[in-house]
């Protein structure tokens, strides 16, 4: 069973069918990688799976269930994962208290409003054991704001995986980041690969041709070719998708 | 040096009735009595617009609903029962509780129809149901209508003599310092947390799986409460409950209130309180035109200075060290 | 019949004084993303401004220049002073602000004018009434307010919709960050904008004068009526302010005129009287916290107000 089944969805602004007809799947072991021209349609998508925008057609499964109608905070309890292209953290929060506030959302005490300090240390600890061998080791006590970009990319991973999802979406998690960084998210994202399947919606070429088992291509809200890694850089209508906006697929 | 610094205000706020006594200042003591009950006001707003970043523009309703549930009591002790099935009561232990639980059960109502809203019109929805219990106090005849009722005799406590200032003063600090540890505990609880990364990032607290709304309607409940219990106090301490309590520009004090204090500091709306409280008696004291001055102050407070007191007693500290 | 007519009107006039309050708000935090407490200030500014040159005069109609320069010029002076550093503050540091304005105001004009109320006298002209259907007289002053208003709308509309002012405010209310990105002296527009909030607001309260006492703290009764337009007609909407204006001075107007009478029928007089009275209080904020449940941002939301 695909632990992701998404099928004719359609959503639409005014006259723009910003997503046509889009079917997609991602199964066990998957690392289904999303690409496409700027423009394509893929942050619409991304935000009609997580919930923030509701379709205008068609259906959502996660593990089977339909999750369609849910709202974010719902299908995030049911095992789905994001990150965000544009990082979206607790600012004045640190590294630690980040990730706390997703392991202590994944244990359900929010109502708790009597476990002051004994409470919280504990969830800071398995925060801090989440952040021991991770480049962010050292800067668990940093506040968000005071982070590199590079440091966020990498602070919103952890925090997604401390939620333990079944499914990861991961919205564009290269951007913005330099070679070197690449490298190691790259690297990151393989470890995370074995055990969660994700959706990885990338402009890096070089990053999604080390990583996916599986490419769709997303051109005006259509999905028009879906295939290895070999079958997408043979299309003809991958080419002419991109050589006919702009030279991306080197 | 915090601890001895707590320690040292403790001390200053039980040895106050006998300072201000051995002074001649009986004056001082209801002043003190009422920055204490005002704290607590200012504090239960706070929770949810310094912590929540809910600006509540209607919080003075649940201070006039706590203080009217004291004067409604009182005026059925003895008498014939409310609705014909609920007694009357003179007595502490009991009235307190009811202004806290039909505090509660107001703010719930208001933040559920509220909190659907956000932004400006969050602000003016919490005003518009303010200004409806105002209207509708006003409006309550059987209980003084614009006059407010009288409430001749402070509630029993124990059987300690309440009439007498500094019991009074007593009883109301001890309340007041249960209520900060109390709320000590929610604001650094799992719930706190939550709230605070609610007004720091709404989306972020979705994706993590929080639902902002129940959680918002929490803590509008919590601090409606909170302000319930203070109104009740000082209809216990005036003697006295109108509908001016839930005045549109009592919010508006409370609200002055958390900004002189601090917006989002623990012990921010206690300076606050005290800062407003004794503004406006000297000022009055010194001139009748005295809003003016208030108005300067506030004026160059909420645009020249971040954190209010107590970021200002931050920065000392910090000095210092 | 003659006597609902006569409160229809009634309504119809204090619907468009809200509209001209309502108007300039509605167009600040549309623009400028200001909430503005003090635009009551204002409105009681040209209120006294305008009834003193009058009464060192003589004349109603000089009174009103001074009484749009005086509320004009001291919004530009606020605008310049207050509220051009609130811009990119939150809304809790705008409401507090400006809320200190109303506390500065009210004692100013306290200093100035003593708290007794003043008296605006009626223009010569429209001193009289007219009979409009046969057995109901109506003031002649009110049907002149009632056509200012509507002469006003009609002119916003024109302005609005026809000039490049016009454009700049209806692109600013809908999309703030597009207009800066436009590389509009958006300064400039933000004072002019203010300035013509503050005017009207002016105008309105002089036109007042003359139907019900001018005095301190009048621009607060009537500032909570105008926030409840603005947030009924839709945070930026002209058209908005407009509608909801005249609806909630009506729905106002015939609930004060006639719950009470209609509850005496029940209950004893004294209690209808305030029952009544308390009621139709309520009723504005009801219709509010009905639209808003239905319809979060209003019935005519425009853009990213919020």
């Amino acid at each position: 069973m695909s632990i992701l089944k998404v099928s004719k969805l359609v959503k639409r602004f005014g006259g723009l069918l910003a997503t046509d007809d889009v079917s997609l799947t991602v199964e066990e072991g998957e690392i289904h990688a999303l690409i496409g021209p700027n423009g394509a349609g893929k942050s619409t998508l991304i935000n009609q799976l997580c919930g923030e925008l509701r379709p205008d057609a068609g259906r959502i499964l996660l593990g089977g269930r339909d999750i369609t109608a849910l709202s974010v905070p719902a299908r995030v309890d049911l095992g789905l994962g994001r990150t965000f292209q544009v990082t979206s953290l607790l600012d004045d929060a640190t590294c630690r208290e980040n990730i706390a506030m997703a392991v202590q959302a994944r244990e359900g005490l929010n109502f708790r409003i009597w476990d002051a300090v004994a409470g919280r240390a504990r969830l800071w600890d398995q925060a801090d054991a989440m952040l021991a061998g991770t480049p962010l080791a050292a800067r668990s006590g940093t506040p968000v704001n005071d982070l590199s970009h590079g440091e966020r990319k990498q602070l919103e991973l952890l925090v997604a995986l401390a939620r333990k999802p079944r499914i990861l979406l991961l919205d564009e998690p290269m951007a913005g980041l330099g070679h070197v960084e690449s490298q190691e998210m790259i690297e990151r994202l393989r470890e995370i690969g074995a055990q969660t399947p994700m959706l990885l919606v990338e402009h890096d070429m070089e990053a999604v041709f080390a990583l996916a088992t599986r490419i769709s291509v997303l051109v005006y809200g259509r999905i028009i070719a879906s295939g290895s890694v070999a079958e997408i850089r043979e299309n003809a209508d991958v080419r002419e998708a991109y050589l006919g906006a702009e030279d991306e697929l080197c | 040096m915090r601890i001895a610094f707590a320690l040292l205000a403790a001390a200053a706020l039980i040895a106050l009735p006998f300072v201000t006594e051995a002074a001649g200042q009986p004056a001082l003591l209801s002043l003190a009595t009422r920055v204490l009950i005002y704290a607590i006001a200012a504090a239960s707003l706070n929770f949810i617009l310094g912590y929540g970043g809910m600006i509540s523009f209607g919080h003075a309703a649940f201070f006039g609903v706590g203080a009217y549930t004291v004067g409604i009591l009182f005026a059925h002790a003895g008498s014939e029962p409310l609705f014909g099935f609920i007694p009357g009561s003179k007595q502490m232990l009991i009235t307190l509780p009811a202004a806290l639980v039909i505090s509660g059960l107001f703010a719930a109502l208001i933040g559920a129809l509220s909190l659907r809203t956000g932004g400006v019109q969050f602000i003016m929805i919490t005003l518009a149901f303010a200004q409806m219990l105002f209207f509708f106090f006003v409006s309550l005849t059987p209980y003084g209508g614009e006059d407010g009722i009288i409430i001749r005799r402070t509630n029993d406590l124990f059987g300690l003599n309440m009439r007498d200032k500094t019991t009074l003063y007593f009883v109301i600090l001890a309340i007041a310092a249960l209520f900060f540890a109390l709320l000590w505990r929610v604001v650094n609880s799992s719930f706190g947390a939550v709230l605070k990364g609610i007004r720091q990032n709404e989306r972020r607290m979705a994706a993590l799986g929080f639902a902002p709304y129940r959680y918002k309607l929490y803590a509008f409940v919590l601090a409606g409460m909170g302000a319930g219990l203070a109104g009740a106090l000082m209809a216990n301490f005036l003697r006295f409950a109108s509908p001016d309590m839930m005045h549109w520009t009592k919010s508006g004090e409370f609200m002055i209130m958390v900004i002189l204090g601090g917006v989002g500091s623990f012990f921010g709306p206690i300076f606050g309180a005290a800062a407003f409280l004794t503004l406006e008696t000297f000022l009055a004291g010194w001139t009748e035109h005295w809003q003016l001055a208030m108005g300067a102050i506030l004026l160059v407070v909420v645009l020249g200075t971040k954190g209010g007191i107590a970021g200002l007693l931050a920065k000392l500290w910090g000095a210092r060290k | 019949m003659i006597l609902i007519f006569e409160q229809l009107l009634n309504g119809l006039q204090y619907g468009v004084m809200l509209f001209l309050l309502a108007a300039g708000l509605t167009l600040i935090f549309g623009i400028m993303g200001v909430i503005n407490l003090a635009h009551g200030s204002l409105f009681m500014v040209g209120a006294y401004a305008g009834t003193y040159v009058a009464g060192v005069t003589g004349s109603f109609w000089l009174g009103l220049p001074a009484a749009l320069l005086a509320a004009a010029a001291t919004g530009l002076l606020v605008e310049a002073l207050v509220v051009r550093r609130l811009y990119a503050r939150d809304h809790l540091d705008q409401v507090l602000a400006t809320f200190a304005l109303i506390l500065m105001f009210n004692q100013l004009i306290t200093l100035g004018f003593g708290r007794q109320p003043v008296f605006t006298p009626l223009p010569a002209a429209f001193a009289g009434s007219v009979e409009l259907l046969p057995g109901l007289p109506y003031p002649t002053y009110r049907l002149l307010i009632i056509a200012t208003g509507l002469l006003v709308a009609l002119g916003l509309y024109l302005l609005i919709n026809r000039t490049r002012i016009g454009m700049l405010v209806r692109a600013g209310a809908t999309n703030r960050d597009m207009v800066r990105a436009l590389g509009v002296d958006i300064r400039l527009l933000y004072t002019l904008v203010f300035g013509l909030g503050a005017l009207l607001a002016g105008l309105a309260g002089y036109m007042t004068g003359p139907i019900s006492a001018v005095q301190v703290g009048m621009g607060e009764q009537i500032l909570l009526a105008t926030f409840v337009v603005v947030v009924v007609g839709g945070v930026g909407s002209i058209k908005g302010a407009f509608v909801a204006g005249i609806v909630l001075g009506v729905v106002d107007t015939m609930l004060r005129a006639f719950l009470p009478g209609m509850l005496r029928q029940v209950m004893p007089p004294s209690d209808a009287d305030a029952i009544g009275l308390g009621i139709a209080s309520m009723g504005i904020y009801l219709l509010m916290a009905l639209v808003l449940l239905i319809r979060p941002k209003g019935l005519f939301s425009v853009g990213t107000g919020g």
